[in-house]
């Protein structure tokens, strides 16, 4: 296979979902090549390489199988990071934020639902990864409904008129 | 927008009286139309269940009106709206009020036959409708000999016999595994495709995704709901390509 090809195969298991930029996949074929995990065999007259996977290749692609996905280190998630400052922050109107976000997050649901109904008999690869998104849209919907009433029984005592007591309690409960 | 099947017009339902009064509804209206699938949303409390028993002419507004294709329910007898709900409403339930005693088709056709509909052309209509939701081969099975995703289908059959212009669905896929789950919403998207109007509440996001447009409901009131899809897709273009 060429550097062309497996990109196509990506994008078509994926349905360009992550389009891959082919630059990108002649420097990996590059950087594997180096570490004798695939080997160039023919190179055909338009002068395009063509690669084949090695022992050792085919060993590591069988390792990465079977090895889960990192969570050690979380990837930086925006809206977690804009509601933790939200909750702090003077004068942001806090559900509001959260409605805003839950309405974008079903639109896109809606979206991706859309997409896999109109390829109902889809390839299997890329109805996985629209369901993956969809998950995780559903997942950040009830990550906001529960943010929504943690809210409301954290912060009803500090409604009210502001008591000094009302004030302090606030305070420690927003450091903890 | 093609013909409206439901319209809410300012509709607010209080419960009890004096201290106990409370808002289930306040001052909402909603347009679902033929061809639509509208999804509610909301946490409980806010009012979902009772906006579909008021669509569905199971329980009466305090204030503004309900319309049916065209007629205001309060303004209907209670046999004239028996027999609107019988003939254009189509409901799937929580718990499926399936009878235990009655096979699969007998279930599908009773409120056919409660119309009048001669009991012949009331088993043709089952036949379809389990046809329709994939289960045609279990029509004399009985309930109790069904699993849940198959007594669903049934229910589902029930609420489509008989051409229902509207069908209202509450939490429709139940303790359903993902994917009958998945089929259950397929079945109520395919049938507003087909140009039923459908009201869907629910509190799962991924099968509000199935709709048209989702309302958020709160405290009684609209919060907020979806926009079109071609605004959205527009959006969304920049991120997600086919």
């Amino acid at each position: 296979m060429y550097g062309y090809q497996l990109r196509l195969e990506f994008e078509a298991s994926t349905g360009s979902t992550w389009p891959l930029n082919v630059g990108q996949v002649y420097t990996t074929l590059g950087r594997l090549e180096r570490d004798g995990l695939v080997r160039a065999v023919d190179t055909a007259e338009e002068g395009q390489r063509t690669y084949a996977i090695t022992d050792a290749g085919r060993a590591e692609v069988r390792a990465w199988f079977a090895t889960p996905v990192s969570r050690e280190s979380p990837p930086r998630d925006e809206l977690a990071i804009k509601l933790a400052l939200a909750v702090n922050a003077p004068g942001v109107d806090v559900p509001a934020v959260i409605q805003a976000q839950r309405t974008a997050t079903v639109e896109a649901l809606q979206a991706y639902t859309r997409l896999k109904s109109a390829s109902a008999d889809g390839d299997l690869s890329w109805l996985l990864v629209v369901d993956s998104l969809i998950f995780a849209a559903e997942a950040e919907v009830r990550w906001l409904d529960h943010c929504e009433t943690r809210l409301v029984r954290h912060r009803r005592p500090d409604r009210r008129p502001i008591t000094g007591t009302a004030d302090v309690t606030g305070r420690q409960e927003a450091r903890r | 927008m093609s013909d409206p099947v439901l319209v809410l017009r300012n509709v607010t339902r209080v419960h009890g009286v004096g201290e106990t009064r409370v808002h289930a509804l306040r001052g909402v209206s909603l347009t679902v139309s033929a061809g639509e699938l509208v999804a509610v949303m909301g946490p409980s409390g806010s009012g979902k269940t009772t906006l579909l028993t008021l669509a569905g002419g199971l329980d009466a507004p305090t204030e503004g009106e309900v319309m049916v294709e065209g007629t205001v329910l309060g303004d209907l007898s209670r046999k004239a709206l028996a027999g609107l709900r019988r003939r254009s409403l189509g409901y799937v339930f929580q718990d499926l009020n399936l009878i235990p005693a009655l096979t699969a088709a007998e279930n599908v056709m009773l409120p056919r036959e409660l119309d009048g509909v001669p009991a012949r052309t009331a088993r043709d209509e089952a036949a379809a409708a389990l046809e329709q939701v994939g289960i045609a081969v279990l029509a004399d099975r009985f309930p109790d000999d069904m699993s849940g995703g198959q007594q669903q289908r049934v229910a589902i059959a029930r609420a489509l016999i008989g051409d229902r212009r509207l069908v209202l669905a509450d939490e429709p896929t139940g303790a359903l595994d993902s994917e009958t789950g998945e089929a259950v919403l397929r079945l109520l998207r395919a049938r507003c495709d087909a140009g039923a109007a459908g009201i869907l509440v629910t509190h799962e996001a991924r099968h509000a995704g199935w709709a048209d447009r989702v309302v958020f409901l709160r405290d009684g009131v609209v919060a907020d709901q979806t926009r079109p899809p071609d605004v959205v897709e527009s959006l969304l273009a920049d991120n997600t390509s086919t």
